[in-house]
């Protein structure tokens, strides 16, 4: 399976600089977003869970916008009927459109989180970085599994503008406010805090709860 | 191939009613009907894409929708859509496939040759002509050298200089049992076996091609 979802990867990465369809959509929502809370905060400095909570927010509506397109290209291309006349394990797909989704995920945080701290953020981002970058990773894994679950069943669908929210926004709550709450003392004023293990650990059950589900059921969203 | 009783719905219409059929190895089938007819339904269940909502189905000596996995690496399946991204080229396409196929990547380059798109073929997809993306996708379909080739209106969109080139791929020559959807009576019947006309999801009539006229097939149209 590997050197399968290695080519899926790689036509996956390809597309995408090609066509450039979703990481400049999402890296500019992101830093709009971010600008839209500037000003409608007026405030130019939050610090601790309204900072956790206005970062991880932003970056989960923008990962909406990946979601909707991560099967387009399958589904008016013709890639779908293509891979399933190979011979080959169809989870491959699934875990190659969510690892596309993570680096999609990762590639908008390098642009997303100097704006969120130049426009946003109180304490410096630096003492905080290494461990937000390890909250990020987690919630970046689960958004990417769940997104990508939710997208193979919406593109099924006519609505699919509307399915992708209505199914992903609820199933990525408990991502959110794990990522949220982990994010908190990382951001407080006055020196980043320790990580919460507790929150970490919630993050990463659901991450794995996910990719087991996901395993499980792909096959049967890609069947007729 | 042989199917008994295969039908399939979509909701509440019924698009493929009843079809009893039986096809030896390396022999041809072509499929007549008006738009509509259930033929791409037929070209789709036999390609292990749509499930048998009714009946039997045999493809490759395999019973489906179970022995779909089995067989779906020897089928060749050529439909409307070419099943190739646009924003990639004809060889990175082809390329793709290969690596899911497990085909040696020298074959692209003699697929590419055999349909006359060599020149062309580093060219994106998006970029090229109807004719050459149904030659790149005649390239597509044959890339693994499949003992099954299910093709819809193959020569659509080829002149006669590329449906001429491509003849030994996916002709009667090629070696592979076949199943040719046509709205062309003449030249359907070249090279076939057995026509099967259906009509209103259907089976109009099945016999071997020595048994059917123009007449028989025009019927299917009024």
């Amino acid at each position: 399976m590997r050197s399968t979802v290695a080519t899926l990867l790689a036509k996956e990465l390809t597309l995408e600089w090609r066509t450039r369809e979703s990481v400049p959509a999402m890296v500019l929502f992101s830093i709009a977003t971010y600008v839209v809370f500037h000003f409608g905060l007026d405030r130019d400095r939050v610090t601790g869970d309204l900072a956790s909570g206005v970062l991880v927010v932003t970056l989960l509506f923008a990962a909406i916008l990946g979601i909707n397109r991560l099967f387009v290209a399958e589904h008016e291309q013709g890639g779908f009927d293509g891979f399933l006349l190979a011979p080959v394990d169809r989870t491959a797909m699934l875990v190659a459109k969510a690892v596309a989704l993570f680096c999609f995920l990762c590639i908008v945080e390098v642009f997303a989180l100097p704006a969120f701290a130049l426009l946003l953020l109180g304490p410096p981002l630096t003492q905080a970085l290494p461990a937000l970058v390890l909250v990020l990773l987690l919630a970046n894994a689960g958004i990417a599994v769940i997104g990508t679950l939710v997208a193979g069943l919406a593109i099924q669908t006519r609505a699919r503008d509307l399915i992708v929210p209505l199914l992903a926004l609820p199933l990525l709550v408990p991502v959110v406010l794990a990522a949220a709450r982990s994010a908190t003392p990382l951001l407080q004023d006055g020196g980043a805090g320790a990580l919460p293990g507790n929150w970490m650990a919630m993050l990463a059950i659901y991450d794995l709860l996910f990719a087991l589900i996901a395993f499980a059921v792909f096959d049967f969203l890609l069947e007729d | 191939m042989q199917l008994r009783g295969a039908g399939r719905r979509y909701g509440e219409r019924a698009a493929l009613r009843d079809v009893t059929l039986e096809l030896e190895a390396g022999r041809t089938l072509v499929v007549f009907g008006p738009n509509g007819a259930g033929k791409t339904t037929l070209l789709r269940m036999l390609a292990t894409l749509l499930r048998p909502h009714a009946g039997e189905v045999r493809v490759l000596g395999r019973p489906l929708p179970d022995d779909g996995y089995a067989v779906r690496g020897r089928i060749g399946f050529l439909s409307h859509e070419a099943l190739l991204y646009r924003e990639l080229s004809g060889r990175e396409n082809l390329r793709f496939y290969a690596r899911l196929h497990r085909v040696a990547p020298a074959r692209v380059d003699a697929v590419l040759e055999a349909v006359g798109m060599t020149g062309r073929g580093d060219d994106p997809v998006a970029e090229l002509s109807r004719g050459m993306i149904q030659r790149l996708a005649i390239a597509r379909a044959v890339l693994h050298e499949p003992d099954l080739l299910l093709l819809d209106e193959p020569l659509a969109n080829l002149d006669p200089a590329a449906a001429a080139q491509v003849a030994p791929l996916i002709g009667p020559d090629s070696g592979a049992t076949r199943v040719v959807t046509s709205h062309d009576p003449a030249g359907g019947l070249q090279g076939a076996d057995l026509a099967l006309g259906l009509k209103a999801a259907r089976v109009a009539f099945l016999a071997p091609t020595a048994e059917i006229g123009p007449a028989q097939i025009g019927e299917l149209y009024r």
